[in-house]
């Protein structure tokens, strides 16, 4: 049986464990390093990047996940999930660091910069797309990072070895499609 | 504004959930929020707890103080803008804010009609006592509520009857026939579409924070517990001994709100709280501007 493990230390955790729930998987909300034991999946949420990197440390979350990220278990990020992940963060500070990418923070300006947007991602085709005060990747640092999408040129979305980073939100649209690829459902 | 960029100001409020949005007055506390953890400042002159005291009119914030706090953090900046006071809500669309509250706090600017949010682009956040409050703001286009609670008093009382009465009435719509559902509307005072929505969902249909008179860890885990998805808090940081603990301590106390052990550690040796004065000892009620 999956165990998906969902950061629930702040931000839109609830949105991505319905999409969870909907496709059946059975998931627990990591607020303390004894929720993370067993999980063999694991999603990291928008929300404010500083707030939870300041939170993984202080709930000692960090130390468990971080093993099994380097462990190899799939994880899939999202906006603030991207940040956590990234080896470079402009304009802030990294925590996982340990997706070869470049990122920029609140890299389309304040709240009047956040759009919407169609496009593929990866194999998945007409996807929609929410970008709420997003990052994107100004830099590919490796070979082995896939691009999934470019949108007007930027990139917001990768691959890389079983991470899966997103500068957009699917938890927040009705589209399961990424959360089904991402649990090979 | 356009149903795209409405529902994308109501998913900023959604990535704002189990935060902490904290009342700032200069760059040095809004550095000092940012680093305890806040999800959002709220930048303005003065703290509720000051208005109280000084008295008089009390209006926006000057903008250059606010673009200075804009450039000290990088996370969402809000500001308040007078109740109906469309004008100085367009000044602070001007200046890219990233939430305008429009505030019972600040002395209302008109006491019959509140801004038709739906003609800005940036989005607002809403005080409200109850379900009809919550759903007339909505209907104008708030795309987030807080409740109104009593502001600058570190009293929690109101802050709990607002949320506890929003709950019930919530409760009370879900578990309506739908042919009730157009009285509810007409006694709310609401439109109908609203009412459907909350009797379907059996939640608003943006995100409910609260707010008003929330002082310590253990006030504003009582508070997520009764329904907020996160909590604003005002004076109760910087009018204390010890804001960076305070703010910190709040900050873990909202992300883990059921964990009695971690809020018992949380509360201990916080230093001096908020003096805070009780609902009835103060002249004037907040939370009856604007309903």
């Amino acid at each position: 049986m999956m165990r998906v493990g969902i950061l629930a230390v702040q931000g839109a955790f609830a949105e991505h464990a319905a999409c969870t729930e909907k496709l059946g998987a059975a998931y627990v909300l990591l607020r303390k390093p004894e929720d993370a034991a067993g999980i063999d999946h694991l999603i990291l949420p928008g929300g404010e990047s500083t707030t939870q990197r300041k939170l993984l440390h202080d709930t000692g979350l960090f130390s468990p996940l971080q093993e099994k990220i380097k462990a190899g278990i799939p994880v899939l990020a999202t906006c603030a999930g991207l940040i956590l992940l990234a080896k470079e963060v402009s304009g802030g500070e990294g925590c996982f660091s340990v997706l070869p990418v470049k990122v920029q923070r609140n890299a389309y300006g304040r709240q009047l910069g956040s759009f919407s947007a169609v496009g593929d991602v990866g194999d998945i085709s007409g996807y929609p797309m929410r970008f709420i005060r997003a990052p994107y990747v100004t830099e590919v640092l490796s070979d082995a990072v896939q691009v999934l999408n470019e949108t007007d040129g930027r990139i917001t979305a990768v691959r890389y070895q079983d991470l899966t980073a997103l500068s957009f939100h699917p938890e927040l649209t009705d589209d399961l499609r990424i959360h089904r690829e991402f649990l090979g459902l | 504004m356009d149903a795209d960029r409405y529902a994308l100001n109501k998913e900023l409020a959604q990535m704002l959930k189990g935060g902490v949005i904290m009342d700032v007055t200069t760059p040095e506390q809004a550095k000092i929020a940012e680093a305890a953890g806040a999800c959002a400042v709220m930048a303005l002159e003065r703290i509720p707890a000051d208005i109280r005291a000084a008295g008089g009119v009390s209006r926006m914030s000057d903008p250059a103080m606010i673009r200075g706090i804009q450039e000290a953090v990088t996370i969402p900046v809000m500001a308040k803008c007078r109740i109906g006071h469309f004008a100085e809500a367009q000044i602070l669309e001007a200046i890219e804010i990233d939430y305008i509250d429009e505030s019972e706090v600040l002395s209302p600017a008109d006491d019959v009609f509140h801004i038709d949010k739906t003609a800005f682009k940036v989005p607002f956040v809403c005080g409200a006592r109850d379900l009809g409050e919550a759903l007339r703001r909505i209907a104008e286009g708030a795309s987030m509520i807080r409740t109104k609670g009593e502001p600058g008093t570190g009293d929690v009382v109101q802050a709990v009857r607002h949320m506890r009465k929003m709950q019930q009435e919530i409760a009370r719509i879900a578990s309506m026939r739908t042919d009730e559902l157009y009285e509810a509307a007409k006694e709310l005072r609401v439109p109908y579409s609203l009412v459907e929505y909350v009797h379907e969902h059996h939640k608003l249909p943006v995100v409910n924070f609260a707010a008003g008179g929330i002082a310590t860890p253990a006030d504003a885990a009582l508070m997520m517990q009764l329904g907020a998805e996160g909590v604003f808090v005002g004076s109760g940081i910087f009018k204390s001994g010890n804001p960076e603990k305070r703010a910190s301590a709040i900050v873990k106390a909202v992300a883990d709100f059921r964990n009695a052990p971690l809020l018992a550690e949380l509360s201990a040796n916080l230093g001096e709280a908020m003096v805070g004065i009780n609902e009835n000892e103060i002249a004037l009620l907040m939370a009856e501007r604007g309903k």
